[in-house]
């Protein structure tokens, strides 16, 4: 069974039961590889329950840098009895099925085809801690000290990982310590070792950073300036609302009188959490709500009157596996059509779509310009696995000059100046009116906002004219959000070929990794990646330069894709899906078999991004 | 029926003390059919406004939907106001509250939109005491939609197309008192004289104040038979005190008999006067409210008045230890941590 070495390219997958604190110690295991210089991407596969369920982390480690999912698993340490049979199942041929040998494996779970590595993690921790619980944790630190050894992890660099996550607990370090040594010494003394997939230290992280979408939201609000957070808890996006409060109590203190620059109210539905976001908004200050697609469809009522009564608001969609309550703890592109045309009605709305933690903190922090510019509700449509996997991603950083761009706004004294004030008079001709915040002025510029037919003064109105004119300036509002929305990115110059495809989101991971195969197989294809709604015209030009194009996105229904051919008058026949929607992040195998399924007669085996049997545990 | 409104101002009309005329604190001519007793409330609430000195610009007003919640129209011109969606109201005025804690707010809504649709966000506010005005116009029915019978309406109550209401009522000044409001107080839009400084009082409370206002329904729901008809208001009120609202550096005017006189002190000075006309009830006592609410509706009374008060209460802002700027009026320098900071984090991610 022996193949040559491979450095720095595997797939290790932990399969753990949920609520063992194994997640905590499968997290050190991907500082240290990202420690180690050596690009990383894990995956938290969790289920929707506190304790006892199955759950999986999975680590893509690719010295060239593709952070997006990859069939075939070549590592599985498999401590949950109760999955057990699928997980070996999930190994490649010739890969690693590293288990716990406490209690003997039984015969029919033998795979001959691949290597059955088992160490006694459990007899270890009961021999050396006497406490169930924590025999419990420091089996899992065991085992990763085990695999350390296994494929030349640094052991060095896990201990200085350990110690720095117990900084302020350092009785914790040494027990954690002996337990990384256990394992390691255990192998060290009883197997052959490096397995002949292992890791070498390496400079391909560059100056990148490690975090979660989530985290980077909640800091992309505290430096937009928002001060008013409404929301609900909903997985994925409860981790927005905390990341905000966490850095908020560290970063938003009045420095003379510890008060907060900021308030935080657990509504008690997503309805009051939009309701309270917007009235913030609508009085002046910056606020916003974190949900998902649940929540999203709770708060289409009031996503219809900030649209209408043009009051600017944030939403931030962490997306995940629906219909209805769906897969909670799975991830999905599938709020893409209800966001865009969300609330009864004729409506339309801004989405920004950061593909990486970056932009998340980027585009969230831009959302708050572009609600109070256009005065209208603004989505960052995240999902659960930007949201709440850790990633590695560029470092953050701030222009401190820049100012925040609160939009057409008028005090009292401009007040003063105008001489006959409509609120929602288009005299720019943009189709964006001038608020006054309430407060301002003691005889000039009040209004009942409202989401009832109004005319340009904001006055009730029936008259049918009046309200056509209102709503037909709303789209001239819409159009000029397209000046204003990140512009898509390209990755030609010039176009290539004929054929190209266009995605957005997490999808970019995989597609990234399509087009390198692609590019190396000699048959290079133009791409697009949208970063926004509405679509700029040049996405139209893009498309209609190309033959065909492929859009592949994280859903059934090809939402994007419906979008497109309905704001962009393209002709549905050239332009084809590929899609992914089993909750788990797409990879570039699932990319490429549907590209090829397009296109028979050509050669499919040649451009997969392995040949290793496909993964089927989920 | 007029359609337009008279700019006319009476020779002898004078500014308060804030410098306006009571016609600045009016609002559009209504709507409402002639009679409502929503218009006998929006006049309340400009007297109350005018007589507090309270510069117009410094209120906000809100509503849900319904009859009631289109009455922000009608007075306050000069205010700005938010007519939101049907029963959500608390929520838009929690968030505008939160931006701006140096404003008034004062929220109106009706039994639809407060004890059926809106019953969570109703619920919900109370508990977290929002510094708001809270007025419930309480007509038993959904007027705008022609006359159904809403969540207040009395078992036996009859409609106006005769038929009779065998569901149990939701009291909404119960569930405030159970809901945590920290001031309670039901009035009926006939009676000005207790309406106007019960408003002036609630204004003036650091809390959640509700008012439940009986206000009589003349199209739908003032028929014989009918519970919240003028006739049977009339009949069965119970008044609680009679009862004063004296501003901060106010003279006391009124003097009422000694031992049933109760003074409560708000924290900006302000008085509240009740010349209780029942000895066993303490109104700034929970329980003692609860029970005497209680036993009014065991007696088929309508109590009103000033029912509880908690001059001592913490708000919102108070208990989220909120800036004492305004949270609207803090700028950029403030609320961006800036480049430096993101390095520390940057570093902590590697």
């Amino acid at each position: 069974m022996s193949e040559k070495i491979r450095v720095n390219d595997m797939v290790v997958r932990f399969a753990n039961v949920n609520g063992t604190g194994s997640s905590s110690a499968n997290e050190v295991f991907s500082k240290a590889v990202f420690r180690m210089g050596i690009p990383v991407s894990p995956k938290n596969i969790f289920p929707s329950n506190i304790q006892g369920l199955p759950t999986w982390y999975e680590v893509r480690i690719s010295g060239q840098g593709y952070l997006g999912r990859r069939d075939g698993i070549d590592i599985l340490v498999g401590v949950n009895p109760e999955s057990m049979r699928n997980d070996i199942a999930s190994v490649r041929q010739g890969g690693y099925f590293v288990y716990d040998s406490t209690r003997r494996l039984h015969d029919d779970m033998i795979r001959e085809d691949i290597h059955m590595i088992g160490i006694p993690m459990m007899q270890l921790s009961i021999d050396n801690y006497e406490i169930p619980r924590l025999q419990q944790l420091f089996k899992n630190i065991i085992y990763i000290g085990a695999l350390a050894v296994l494929i030349d992890l640094d052991l060095d660099v896990v201990k200085s990982i350990i110690s720095e996550q117990f900084e302020k607990k350092p009785k914790l370090i040494p027990p954690n310590f002996k337990a990384l040594d256990l394992g390691a010494n255990w192998v060290r003394e009883n197997l052959d070792y490096p397995l002949d997939v292992r890791l070498e230290h390496s400079t391909a992280t560059g100056d990148k950073i490690m975090m979660d979408g989530n985290a980077a939201t909640g800091l992309g609000a505290v430096y937009g300036g928002a001060t008013v957070l409404a929301w609900y808890p909903i997985t994925p996006s409860t981790s927005v609302a905390k990341s905000f409060e966490t850095f908020a109590k560290k970063y938003r203190k009045d420095p003379h009188t510890g008060k907060n620059n900021f308030a935080i109210i657990q509504a008690e539905d997503e309805l009051a959490a939009f309701g309270m976001a917007m009235g913030a908004n609508w009085n002046g200050a910056r606020g916003f709500t974190a949900t998902s697609g649940a929540g999203i469809s709770l708060m289409n009522e009031f996503i219809g009157l900030a649209y209408f009564a043009e009051v600017p608001m944030v939403v931030v969609d962490v997306q995940r596996g629906g219909p209805s309550t769906g897969m909670p703890t799975r991830t999905q592109q599938s709020d893409i059509l209800p966001c865009a045309y969300a609330s009864h009605g004729d409506t339309k709305h801004v989405l920004l779509i950061p593909a990486n933690p970056t932009e998340c903190f980027e585009f969230t922090a831009l959302a708050f310009d572009l609600a109070d510019q256009l005065q209208t509700v603004v989505f960052l449509m995240s999902d659960l696995d930007l949201g709440m996997n850790i990633h590695m991603t560029d470092p953050l950083t701030w222009d401190n000059n820049r100012q925040y761009n609160r939009g057409k706004v008028l005090n009292q004294e401009e007040l003063e100046a105008v001489e006959d004030y409509g609120r929602f008079k288009d005299v720019d001709g943009d189709g964006i009116g001038y608020r006054v915040i309430p407060g301002t002025h003691p005889s000039k510029g009040a209004i009942l906002s409202r989401g009832t037919s109004h005319d340009p003064y904001g006055r009730y109105t029936e008259d049918g004219v009046v309200h056509a004119g209102e709503i037909d300036r709303l789209i001239r509002k819409f159009n000029t959000a397209k000046g204003l929305v990140p512009r898509p990115e390209y990755y030609q110059e010039e176009n290539r070929s004929n054929e190209a495809i266009i995605f957005y989101g997490t999808t970019t991971y995989a597609a990234l990794e399509v087009m390198d195969i692609l590019t190396n197989d000699g048959q290079p294809i133009d791409a697009l990646r949208l970063k926004a709604f509405p679509f700029q015209e040049e996405v139209k030009s893009f498309i209609d330069s190309h033959s065909t194009v492929y859009v592949i996105e994280q859903n059934r229904d090809a939402q994007c894709r419906s979008l497109l051919i309905l704001e962009l008058g393209i002709d549905p026949a050239k332009i084809k899906s590929i899609l992914n929607y089993d909750g788990m992040p797409i990879t570039a195998d699932a990319i490429l078999r549907q590209l090829n399924r397009y296109h028979p007669g050509t050669n499919s085996s040649a451009n997969t991004v392995d040949n290793h049997q496909k993964s089927h545990a989920l | 029926m007029s359609f337009v409104k008279p700019t006319f101002r009476h020779p002898t009309s004078t500014k308060n003390k804030a410098g306006f005329y009571k016609a600045d604190y009016e609002g559009r001519i209504s709507t409402l059919c002639a009679g409502c007793g929503h218009d006998s409330i929006n006049a309340s609430i400009v007297a109350a406004c005018f007589e507090m000195n309270i510069e117009p610009h410094k209120v906000v007003k809100l509503s849900g939907i319904g009859c009631s919640s289109k009455a922000p129209a009608y007075y306050l011109n000069n205010s700005h106001g938010f007519n939101t969606v049907h029963g959500r109201m608390p929520s838009v005025a929690t968030g505008a509250n939160m931006a701006n804690k140096d404003l008034i707010y004062l929220g109106v809504s009706g039994d639809g939109d407060s004890a059926s649709i809106g019953i969570g966000q109703f619920v919900h506010v109370n508990r977290r005491n929002l510094n708001m005005v809270y007025i419930m116009m309480n007509n038993g029915c959904y007027g705008l939609t022609k006359g159904q019978d809403s969540a207040t309406a009395d078992i036996g109550s009859l409609s106006k197309g005769g038929s009779l209401n065998e569901f149990s009522p939701i009291d909404m000044v119960s569930l405030a008192l159970e809901m945590g409001a920290t001031f309670v107080a039901r009035s009926f839009s006939g009676d000005k004289t207790q309406l106007v400084p019960l408003i002036k009082a609630a204004m003036a409370h650091p809390g959640f104040a509700f008012i439940d206002v009986i206000s009589p329904c003349v199209t739908f729901n003032n028929n014989k038979g009918s519970t919240k008809a003028y006739d049977y208001v009339r009949d069965h009120i119970e008044v609680t005190s009679e009862f004063d609202f004296v501003p901060i550096k106010e003279e006391i005017a009124v003097d009422y008999p000694a031992g049933t006189q109760k003074s409560v002190t708000l924290h900006d000075g302000s008085q509240i006067l009740l010349n209780k006309l029942n000895p066993d009830w303490n109104p700034t006592d929970r329980r003692s409210a609860m029970e005497k609410v209680q036993q009014a509706r065991a007696n088929g009374e309508i109590l009103t008045g000033l029912l509880y008060i908690d001059a001592k209460t913490k708000d919102l802002h108070s208990m989220l230890e909120t800036s004492d700027t305004p949270l609207n009026q803090l700028d950029a320098g403030v609320l961006c941590p800036g480049q430096s900071v993101l390095d520390e984090i940057n570093t902590a991610h590697r």
